[in-house]
């Protein structure tokens, strides 16, 4: 399709912008701009039918089954749409004075309370803006614990699983520290021995996410957050897969000391192609001191952000985060109450259900129960027939499924991480179940139909190659490189 | 009694317990060593059904004054500019709002198009060759910012301008420490930033950062800054506004090194701070350290054009402890409301947006009469020396049910009596009319 600077025309336009008849000033010469920028120029049943082209090719959880692991693709419930869009709290200015934004106020420190129950951590930021921030946030108040120790200098490694998300040892450089790994063992827990050998005095904290991406729920966790708090370090739990255990076990009871959520995942914002999301975070009684300045306070029946936290790492976002998401979790949360259990059991229970029926056909790198997800390896498929994890992903799109997470964790070859989430039904499951054992059929009968996949999508597969080494990363008008543009 | 979202009945239950070879789901949960497990209820408030849920949510909606409620001249970074109804009716559609970061691009082309479309007219009104898919917000973009200097550089000091928004500030320093970065920060001199001074200051520095226009609305001698910056050898980042970009000159067109800001206030309301999106775009040189997901144009098989993310091997996910960022979860969706806000205001409507804003403040000047903090020009905020403390006339402004604006108290030290007033193109000269008049009453 045409992209929109290629249906722009001159002169043509949507908006209509009040005009007060009151003279404009002159904007001196210095500062005025030369050239007018190169916006499309589109009416509007024009622009409309643009966006529409671009929803009808792009697949959502609306659109179908999307199990694609780690990412918690399960319904967004449109009562929260709604909440998100009341007038009280769509047009309150984050600048507001207190005494203007009591409501907004409340729900924060509600859903407050309610992550600091569901970590079992009684301090609380919904400061960052996404999981990635969260951990990042995360290792800066584990740098000011230690600061205000006197260790800040000594302590400076952090260790990472060989499973863990590459946001884990991103954030860690990100932070100014050094990272080492532990490796993983034979059933899918971190090697105790290999961490027994890496931690000591240098060490600062542990980033673990658990259960891991192997959708495996570490059996010595125990021992691991023994072994740190030991060594005088702290463990910092990576919420991505919260999913999975939420009313069934808390970080807090296992150990961590520091606790980041995945709002968009756990409580269901709506991933919106790409973000946004939240990361608050719940930590140990000792380390609230440090929390990112504002925190939300309630004092009697009234509530405000505190500013006055001489101890503060600082702020690490604009204003006191992103308040439309807590808008939609708190409401996502409230319509679960205590229930909210059910919501991993279920989870849970569609993953091993998958997993079940998939272990016989597909290769199963550790063989237990999983948890919320589970890795299969395509290796068999590539060691008998030549094809592919990608190829399989690539072709379960002719079934109208979105591939699962492919090539991690990057432990297991040719690894498809596979997370159904609690609000699939049955039918869905086996639809999946069904496409995942026709494909293996297909690699031993028809491989290339496997290569050749998708076969039904708007674009076949794409150079990615192509898009480095020439790269055209917005459009070029009257100088773009003319592709045909297809359908 | 659950929500609805689950999707299994009683029947499916026990097939699929007895497909896995299990009698419970408790089972399934005894990898979970026994001392971990949390046996009791969550203790958290009673489940609602979806009508009452939405009763408690407008019961705390109704209790913020926002703007339907007191007349806003707020701003300070957050601004109150007219959303399109096409974007929050067409950003619904189910395949926006529940899709993914785009990975596999065969089922993403729509949002990959779009992101691509984003991309360039981020660009085209900064005047920068490559655009991320956005930043967490106009704070942390600023951060980013800095860590590409860093890298680009091997220098290790960053200096802020005093008039670049104080959360920017903020949020700069707190990212600095991990970086290894020294902030320094350079004082505004009536209103806007000496160029001789910041360029003393810039020596060894990786970066400079100022905002045009800045946090005091002031219009900063921004082609001076980006000069004063480079020849110290530092790189030029411009902190912007995009609705000013219809008619303030691009801050590629005169020198700076990357462009980064605050992007709520194209397609997004105010929302209580968020979620909104950062923009970050940079001269070409810098792709290869940009953080964040970059959508490239290719080909398929077929040779027909398509959109796929591209450079990864800067991410997290490939490149680990060695990316250009951590950043995975972005701000797509508020993205693409930007783009859709700036396809129906196009080139023209955008400079109207921008006269109109510039017409109303210069209203407000005469109509008001309260002397201008700074003798600079302005785009569409006013910093208003005030004859009494800004907090109180604030205070008293709104009991009235004018909110005036911003007390600059609130950030910088000694200017209790300065208040920063935006005027948007939703504002209508009767609504600075009626401002004035309420100033009038308070400051007596």
């Amino acid at each position: 399709m045409e992209l929109i600077f290629e249906k722009s025309r001159p002169g043509r336009r949507a908006g209509r912008v009040p005009d007060y008849g009151l003279p404009v000033p002159e904007i001196p010469a210095e500062f005025r701009r030369a050239r007018p920028p190169r916006l499309p120029e589109v009416s509007e049943p024009e622009i409309v039918r643009h966006i529409t082209a671009l929803a009808d090719r792009t697949f959502g959880v609306d659109s179908g089954f999307y199990p694609l692991g780690s990412c918690t693709m399960k319904h967004n419930p449109r009562v929260n749409e709604r909440a998100g869009r009341l007038a009280g709290f769509r047009d309150l200015h984050p600048l507001q004075e207190d005494d203007g934004a009591q409501g907004a106020l409340e729900l924060e420190w509600r859903l407050q309370q309610i992550l600091a129950e569901v970590a079992g951590l009684p301090a609380v930021t919904l400061q960052p803006a996404a999981g990635s921030q969260g951990e990042l946030t995360g290792l800066m108040l584990v740098r000011a614990y230690f600061e205000d120790r006197g260790e800040g200098e000594t302590r400076d490694t952090v260790i990472t699983a060989d499973t863990a998300h590459g946001t884990n040892p991103a954030s860690v450089t990100m932070a100014g520290y050094a990272l080492e790994k532990v490796e993983t063992d034979a059933r899918g827990n971190l090697d105790l021995d290999d961490l027994r050998a890496k931690v000591g005095k240098r060490t600062a904290a542990l980033m673990l996410t658990n259960p891991s991406t192997l959708g495996l729920f570490d059996e010595g966790i125990e021992e691991v957050a023994r072994i740190f708090h030991d060594a005088g370090a702290l463990l910092y739990y990576d919420g991505a897969n919260l999913n999975a255990v939420v009313g069934r076990s808390r970080p807090g009871d296992m150990g961590f000391d520091i606790v980041h959520f995945n709002l968009h995942k756990t409580f269901s914002q709506p991933h919106g192609g790409g973000g946004p999301g939240a990361g608050p975070l719940a930590v140990r009684e000792d380390l609230e001191p440090y929390l990112p300045s504002p925190q939300v306070v309630r004092e009697g029946d009234r509530y405000r952000l505190d500013h006055d936290r001489p101890k503060t790492i600082g702020r690490v976002r604009g204003f006191s985060g992103p308040f439309g998401v807590f808008v939609r979790s708190y409401a996502f949360i409230r319509a679960y109450g205590p229930a909210l259990r059910e919501m991993s059991d279920a989870a849970v229970l569609n993953a091993n259900y998958l997993l079940a029926r998939l272990k016989d056909v597909y290769d199963l790198p550790y063989d237990r129960h999983c948890m919320h997800e589970f890795v299969l390896s395509a290796r068999n498929l590539k060691r008998e027939h030549g094809v592919s994890a990608l190829d399989v992903a690539k072709r379960l799109m002719d079934f109208g499924i979105h591939p699962p997470t492919i090539y991690f964790p990057l432990v297991v070859p040719e690894a498809l991480m596979i997370e159904p989430t609690e609000t699939e039904p049955k039918e869905r499951l086996d639809h999946f179940v069904d496409a995942m054992l026709q494909i293996a059929r297909e690699a031993e009968e028809s491989p290339e139909l496997l290569h050749e996949a998708p076969h039904t999508r708007p674009v076949r597969r794409l150079d990615e190659v192509r898009a480095v080494k020439q790269p055209v990363v917005r459009y070029g008008f009257a100088q773009h490189e003319a592709v045909e543009a297809g359908a | 009694m659950s929500a609805g979202y689950l999707s299994l009945t009683d029947e499916d239950r026990e097939e699929m317990l007895a497909a896995i070879g299990v009698s419970s789901v408790d089972e399934l949960f005894e990898q979970v060593p026994e001392r971990v497990r949390f046996l009791r209820e969550l203790d958290v408030p009673p489940a609602l059904p979806e009508a009452a849920l939405v009763r408690h949510l407008e019961e705390l909606a109704g209790r913020n004054a926002h703007g339907g409620v007191e007349l806003s001249f707020l701003g300070a970074g957050i601004y109150d500019h007219y959303v399109p109804a096409l974007v929050d009716v067409l950003l619904s559609r189910g395949e926006f709002l529940t899709a993914y970061t785009p990975y596999q691009p065969e089922m993403s082309q729509g949002v990959l198009q779009a992101i691509f479309e984003y991309q360039t007219v981020v660009c085209e009104l900064t005047g920068m060759d490559v655009s991320n898919a956005s930043g967490y917000d106009g704070c942390v973009v600023a951060a980013d910012a800095c860590y590409v200097a860093k890298h680009t550089s091997d220098r290790t000091k960053v200096v802020l301008a005093e008039a670049l928004n104080p959360q920017v500030r903020q949020v700069v320093k707190t990212y600095a420490r991990g970086f290894g970065l020294e902030v320094v920060e350079v004082p505004h001199r009536g209103g806007t930033t000496d160029p001789e001074e910041l360029t003393a200051a810039s020596r060894d520095a990786a970066a400079v950062i100022f905002q045009q226009p800045n946090f005091f609305g002031c219009l900063e001698p921004a082609p001076d800054l980006a000069r004063a910056a480079a020849e110290a050898g530092a790189h030029p980042i411009a902190h912007v506004d995009l609705v000013s970009l219809g008619v303030l000159e691009a801050p590629g067109e005169y020198g700076c090194a990357m462009a980064v800001g605050e992007g709520q206030s194209v397609g997004c309301p105010p929302l209580y701070g968020g979620p909104h999106y950062g923009f970050f775009a940079a001269k070409e040189e810098f792709i290869r350290r940009m953080p964040g997901r970059i959508v490239g144009e290719t080909v398929d098989h077929d040779g027909k054009r398509g959109f796929v993310l591209t450079f990864q091997t800067r991410e997290q996910h490939i490149r680990r402890e060695k990316a250009t960022s951590n950043i995975t979860t972005n701000q797509t969706l508020l993205a693409l409301a930007g783009l859709f806000t700036l396809a129906w205001l196009g080139p023209q409507g955008l400079r109207e947006v921008g006269e109109t804003c510039l017409a109303l403040a210069g209203y407000a000047k005469e109509r008001i009469g309260l002397p201008l903090a700074f003798d600079r020009p302005t785009f569409k905020e006013l910093a208003l020396r005030l004859p009494r403390p800004a907090r109180d006339v604030v205070a008293e402004a709104r009991a009235r049910g004018v909110h005036p604006g911003y007390a600059l108290g609130r950030d910088y030290p000694g200017m209790d009596d300065v208040l920063l007033v935006a005027l948007t193109e939703k504002r209508t000269p009767a609504d600075v009319d009626r401002l004035a008049e309420v100033l009038r009453e308070v400051c007596g």
